[in-house]
């Protein structure tokens, strides 16, 4: 029973909470990265790599950390372990460093880690904020890989630099741009809603239940925000 | 004549052609989630580009003088930090002195930390333009000025997709980003534009 329960922590962030098409966190690295699948998978595997490690730090200080300082206190931890990521790929994957250049750095603000901080790792104890980083993580790496393929194999004809016969001379500019970014992302986004209908919680919009800038904004434009509708 | 030619030049190219948040996905977040209303938008359009005008006038000169080579891996821990700080500061400033503003743009600023917009143009204006002072801050009014734009411009379009029909799956988000991506193709047009300017 107790295997069941943490195997079902990592499977959901794949896909019943998957964090890029259902609790839509990330969204600028999930644009930005996936013009080329090797692109997608190294800002999948670093953003993974900081998760698991910034979940555990943060879990094991829940007790340590004071609530009215803890968002400053996570974003020190989460910058750190993505310096050292930084570090790491300069060091071994210069390729991948080049590729992904100023969104490296911008892994600190990635929603996806300071959000599963906010709801998970405060809450949880280290095995089980260990295993969300890693079910988050690899549902990242999914999200970012599928979107990247599209991109990459109807923009370029190629697929991770190997190109594919017959698409390479029939190839659409369009996807490998920015517009075609938001189109991809879009529809995928309607098509795992169509796929999940009624498992996953889907958000219509963005509201401040998953949003982790909520917990300093005293959720005072949320407010606002739902005043209007 | 050459030193404001380029500064002009820098200022055009950051608000059209390389749009942080519609051809280099900055600051999607905000761009998606406060653009319903014109006015909301407005208030963060602005917010956004004081926020990134002050934390580049803070960052240039502290990597430049303080942390240099040596300390360069410090980087992202300080800026974050310092952009943390700062978006504190302003607001208990605003508080105190301009309640007005702060009322207009208070329940936006808290947002901007976690904004990639703006860790991204501090680092930008230094490890990837290599700009001086003056041109770092012109960078940052173009950038903090582009976001106003199509925050303003998309929030127009969204308004008129919340009348029409959408099928079920694409209603919400799904059509809200196929929008962007229209606004998106739009701002290609602008792409050659800035160079042959001044030719």
């Amino acid at each position: 029973m107790k295997n069941n329960s943490n195997l079902s922590i990592i499977l959901k962030g794949i896909l019943l909470e998957n964090p890029v098409f259902v609790l839509i966190l990330g969204t600028c690295p999930t644009l930005a990265t996936t013009k080329t699948v090797i692109g997608a998978v190294g800002m999948g595997i670093a953003a993974t790599a900081v998760l698991i490690c910034s979940n555990i730090v943060i879990s094991l200080l829940r007790k340590v950390i004071p609530d009215s300082v803890r968002i400053p206190c996570y974003i020190v931890v989460i910058a750190s372990f993505v310096t050292i990521v930084e570090m790491v790929i300069h060091a071994y994957v210069p390729i991948i460093y080049d590729l992904l250049g100023v969104y490296l750095p911008l892994i600190t603000v990635n929603c996806i880690i300071l959000g599963r901080a906010e709801m998970f790792a405060n809450k949880n104890n280290i095995a089980k904020s260990a295993l969300d980083g890693l079910g988050m993580g690899l549902g990242f790496c999914v999200a970012l890989i599928l979107m990247a393929t599209v991109r990459e194999v109807i923009g370029v004809g190629s697929f991770a630099g190997i190109s594919i016969p017959f698409l390479e001379n029939y190839t659409v500019k369009f996807f490998q741009e920015a517009p075609g970014g938001f189109l991809v992302y879009g529809v995928l986004i309607a098509l795992v809603f169509k796929i999940t209908h009624g498992k996953a919680p889907y958000k219509k919009e963005f509201s401040c239940d998953s949003c982790p800038s909520a917990a300093f904004c005293n959720k005072a434009h949320c407010q606002e925000a739902k005043e209007e509708i | 004549m050459d030193a404001f030619k380029s500064l002009v030049i820098i200022m055009l190219s950051a608000v059209f052609v390389d749009n942080y948040v519609l051809t280099r996905f900055l600051g999607i977040c905000p761009f998606l989630g406060v653009s319903k209303k014109l006015d909301s938008a407005v208030g963060m359009g602005v917010a956004v580009t004081f926020v990134m005008v002050m934390a580049t006038a803070v960052t240039w000169p502290i990597q430049t003088y303080i942390l240099g080579e040596k300390l360069g891996y410090l980087q992202t821990i300080v800026f974050i930090l310092i952009i943390a700080a700062l978006v504190q500061f302003t607001e208990i400033v605003l508080k105190k002195f301009i309640p007005a503003l702060h009322k207009s743009l208070g329940v936006y600023l808290p947002l901007i930390t976690t904004n990639c917009a703006v860790l991204g143009v501090a680092i930008n204006n230094i490890n990837e333009s290599n700009f001086n002072f003056l041109q770092s801050i012109i960078n940052s009014i173009g950038v903090g000025l582009g976001f106003l734009l199509a925050m303003v411009i998309f929030s127009g379009l969204r308004s008129k997709i919340q009348e029409s029909e959408i099928p079920e799956s694409f209603k919400g988000l799904p059509a809200t980003l196929i929008a962007a991506s229209f606004v998106s193709l739009a701002f290609f047009g602008f792409g050659g534009i800035i160079e042959n300017l001044f030719k």
